[in-house]
């Protein structure tokens, strides 16, 4: 039996797995907030976690701030991105449809990249770990201390979103408007508020999850669009608006690819996001955790 | 009407100024009365290849201001045309044809991608001028009997790798695990490895492919070490080959040496790896590693040369990319030389030129070998206290 754990290579896929898949969970969750709000899929969600990991850099490396600080600022400053992109872009076209509003945010999201390219350049940059350096040997297994930060980050943030949206005022407030938005107005929700702050909230997400891993994977200009192709792929798998959906399917898709690129081939690895999504489009649209009822009630 | 005014005076100020600023910037020391010598060239200086590209435009107007103010070629002041192909091999094609038609240039050098100069060999071959691409790819001089008029200065995958093999033979090293990126450089280099293997009696015993824009290669590294094979090569560019630096130290795969390719050979990824790239093998050109030749080498004093240019000018680091354009400008330039603006002894002079010591090697050109490089032009390098240090054999 110790043989059967120690140092034993799916040990060693399964944890690469799972540290992958918490990011895309996270992507997921960003994917999620503001659907849960607008209905709207955010296509810049991808870019929100570049910027958190290029902004990370320039707080530490330029500005020359202490870790802590540098992280948090940029995940402010990620928030105001997403500020943006509501309050200028997002509401100035609010009579248009659910469709269009996506497009619009396929646009931002080639803004953001370009912009990001301009001011980063096209190298990778890396931040420092955020504790310790190294790998360290568990049961015969190298763990990057990273990773569990990436692995708790994530962990809370499910935790904390599920009981703001479940029990809070402001939470339940934002759901309100996704499902009915007139309705809302009438009981005296400001709608408007709760889909800036749906944004806002969505951005720093992305942004935590891309200080989170560019210790781990760097982080380029370009490397949003991927991020954000797996998150959907999860977000989609998992049910979208759920949040412990999106952490099941996020870990899920890592481990999945983990395991393929481990027991069969590399090259397949990044089909089977896209395989996993197309099975749950066929056989369960609505997600693993979705139910078929309220999938009906959406426009999108 | 005194808005108007403005408006006239504004204008013929701009224009005087810009005649100044043209003045100004006429080559020295060139007598006047000889008609310039044109080469074209085609460069990725914008688009996804511009960190290529653009150490070749400056290096090669780095050279013809040097050539100019030493007096040009036999009295003829260099004039050179360049063309952005936006790293887009349409436009690269475009370009060769305008070089060809509107500015009638007797030889050509660039482009800079391999798919860029495929797509020119067909034109240059029709219109009978001489290229000498930048490229890497071995397709764009092979098979020679239908690429008469092409050459080019980049070493082969064939080379780097077979350097690498003898590296490994006489290391005593002979099962390997291979993982390259799902690119056409990580492809290339991967049929190369597989193909060259047996030659070398070296078994793969695992062959890994990944996406470019993988976040995580620590899967890839243990089933190598599964494979208990000797040594890993890892074959790409970009963020994934940093990774696999880090994979690698992070598993304590320090036991199995890490092999990269020459895509490895940027400074940049030393800082990106920091200590975890600390024993790395690479095979590199010459031109990386100047500082580190023996003075008797005969590739030294034009290495140092172009080195120490280089850096005083644009305060940057040389890369082997800016190498090939000064190889390719100087070829061009021994040419109008020895023969003249006429394309067909340009290309018989490129053809028979023998021992012509270069950035990237000693290029020994024949009918059989538009290349003119072999493995012998490069050196296994080991990555030492941060920083390149040659190999012990």
């Amino acid at each position: 039996m110790g043989d059967f754990f120690y140092g034993a290579a799916w040990l060693q896929y399964a944890l690469g797995g799972i540290t992958i898949g918490a990011i895309y969970a996270l992507v997921a969750i960003g994917y999620n907030i503001i659907y849960n709000v607008t209905e709207i899929i955010n296509f810049a969600q991808g870019e929100f976690v570049m910027l958190g990991g290029l902004f990370g850099v320039f707080y530490h490396q330029t500005c020359g701030l202490p870790l802590a600080p540098a992280v948090f600022s940029a995940v402010l400053t990620v928030g105001v991105v997403g500020l943006f992109l509501e309050r200028y872009v997002i509401r100035r076209a609010r009579h248009a449809t659910v469709l269009s509003m996506i497009i619009v945010t396929i646009a931002f999201s080639i803004l953001l990249k370009g912009g990001a390219m301009l001011a980063w350049g096209k190298d990778p940059h890396r931040l420092p770990a955020f504790s310790g350096t190294g790998a360290f040997l568990w049961h015969g297994v190298a763990v990057q201390p990273q990773a569990l930060w990436v692995l708790g980050i994530s962990a809370l943030v499910v935790g904390i979103l599920t009981v703001f949206f479940r029990k809070s005022f402001y939470g339940k407030a934002m759901l309100a408007c996704a499902d009915n938005p007139n309705a809302a107005r009438l009981v005296g929700i400001p709608v408007r508020t709760m889909v800036m702050l749906s944004f806002v909230l969505s951005a720093t997400v992305g942004a935590v999850a891309g200080a989170a891993i560019c210790p781990i994977t760097l982080m380029e200009y370009d490397r949003g669009a991927l991020l954000g192709l797996k998150g959907f792929g999860a977000a989609v798998l998992g049910g979208l608006g759920q949040f412990s959906g999106a952490l099941v399917a996020g870990l899920l898709l890592g481990l999945s690819e983990s395991f393929c690129a481990g027991y069969l081939s590399s090259g397949y690895k990044d089909a089977v996001a896209l395989v996993l999504l197309m099975l749950a489009l066929f056989f369960k649209p609505e997600g693993l955790f979705g139910s078929k009822e309220a999938a009906g009630l959406k426009r999108f | 009407m005194k808005a108007k005014q403005r408006w006239v005076w504004s204008v013929l100020g701009v224009v005087v100024l810009c005649g100044w600023a043209v003045g100004l910037v006429q080559p020295k020391g060139v007598h006047a009365g000889k008609e310039p010598y044109k080469v074209g060239a085609v460069f990725a200086i914008t688009g996804t290849a511009s960190f290529l590209g653009e150490p070749e435009k400056k290096t090669a107007e780095m050279i013809r201001d040097e050539i100019n103010s030493q007096g040009g070629i036999n009295g003829h002041p260099l004039e050179l045309i360049i063309y952005d192909d936006e790293s887009d091999a349409t436009k690269s094609a475009l370009a060769v044809k305008k070089l060809i038609k509107t500015d009638q240039v007797p030889v050509i050098i660039g482009p800079t991608q391999s798919d860029a100069s495929l797509a020119v060999v067909p034109i240059v071959e029709e219109a009978q001028v001489p290229l000498i691409s930048c490229a890497a790819s071995y397709k764009i001089v092979e098979p020679v009997a239908e690429r008469r008029w092409v050459f080019k200065v980049a070493g082969s995958d064939k080379h780097v790798v077979g350097k690498m093999y003898d590296y490994m033979k006489a290391k005593g090293i002979s099962k390997i695990g291979i993982m390259t990126a799902s690119t056409g450089f990580g492809a290339s280099g991967r049929e190369e490895l597989l193909r060259l293997a047996p030659e070398y009696g070296i078994t793969v015993l695992a062959d890994e492919r990944y996406g470019p824009k993988d976040t995580d290669l620590t899967a890839q590294l243990t089933k190598m070490r599964e494979a208990k094979v000797e040594a890993i090569v890892n074959w790409s560019v970009g963020p994934t080959q940093v990774l696999a630096v880090k994979g690698w130290r992070d598993l304590r795969m320090e036991n199995i040496p890490l092999y990269q390719s020459h895509g490895f050979g940027s400074r940049k990824n030393l800082e990106l790896a920091g200590n975890a790239a600390e024993g790395v093998l690479l095979p590199l050109a010459r031109v990386n590693v100047g500082p580190l030749l023996p003075d008797t080498h005969p590739q030294k004093k034009v290495i140092m040369a172009y080195t120490e240019a280089y850096e005083k000018k644009y305060n940057e680091p040389v890369s082997s990319f800016g190498g090939h354009a000064w190889d390719a400008l100087h070829l061009a330039v021994a040419a109008l030389k020895a023969v003249g603006p006429d394309p067909a002894k340009i290309r018989d002079f490129l053809e028979n030129t023998q021992g012509f010591v270069g950035q990237h090697g000693i290029f020994n050109f024949s009918p059989q070998d538009h290349n003119g490089l072999s493995k012998d032009d490069l050196e296994m390098v080991v990555v030492k206290n941060g920083d390149w240090a040659l190999a012990p054999w």
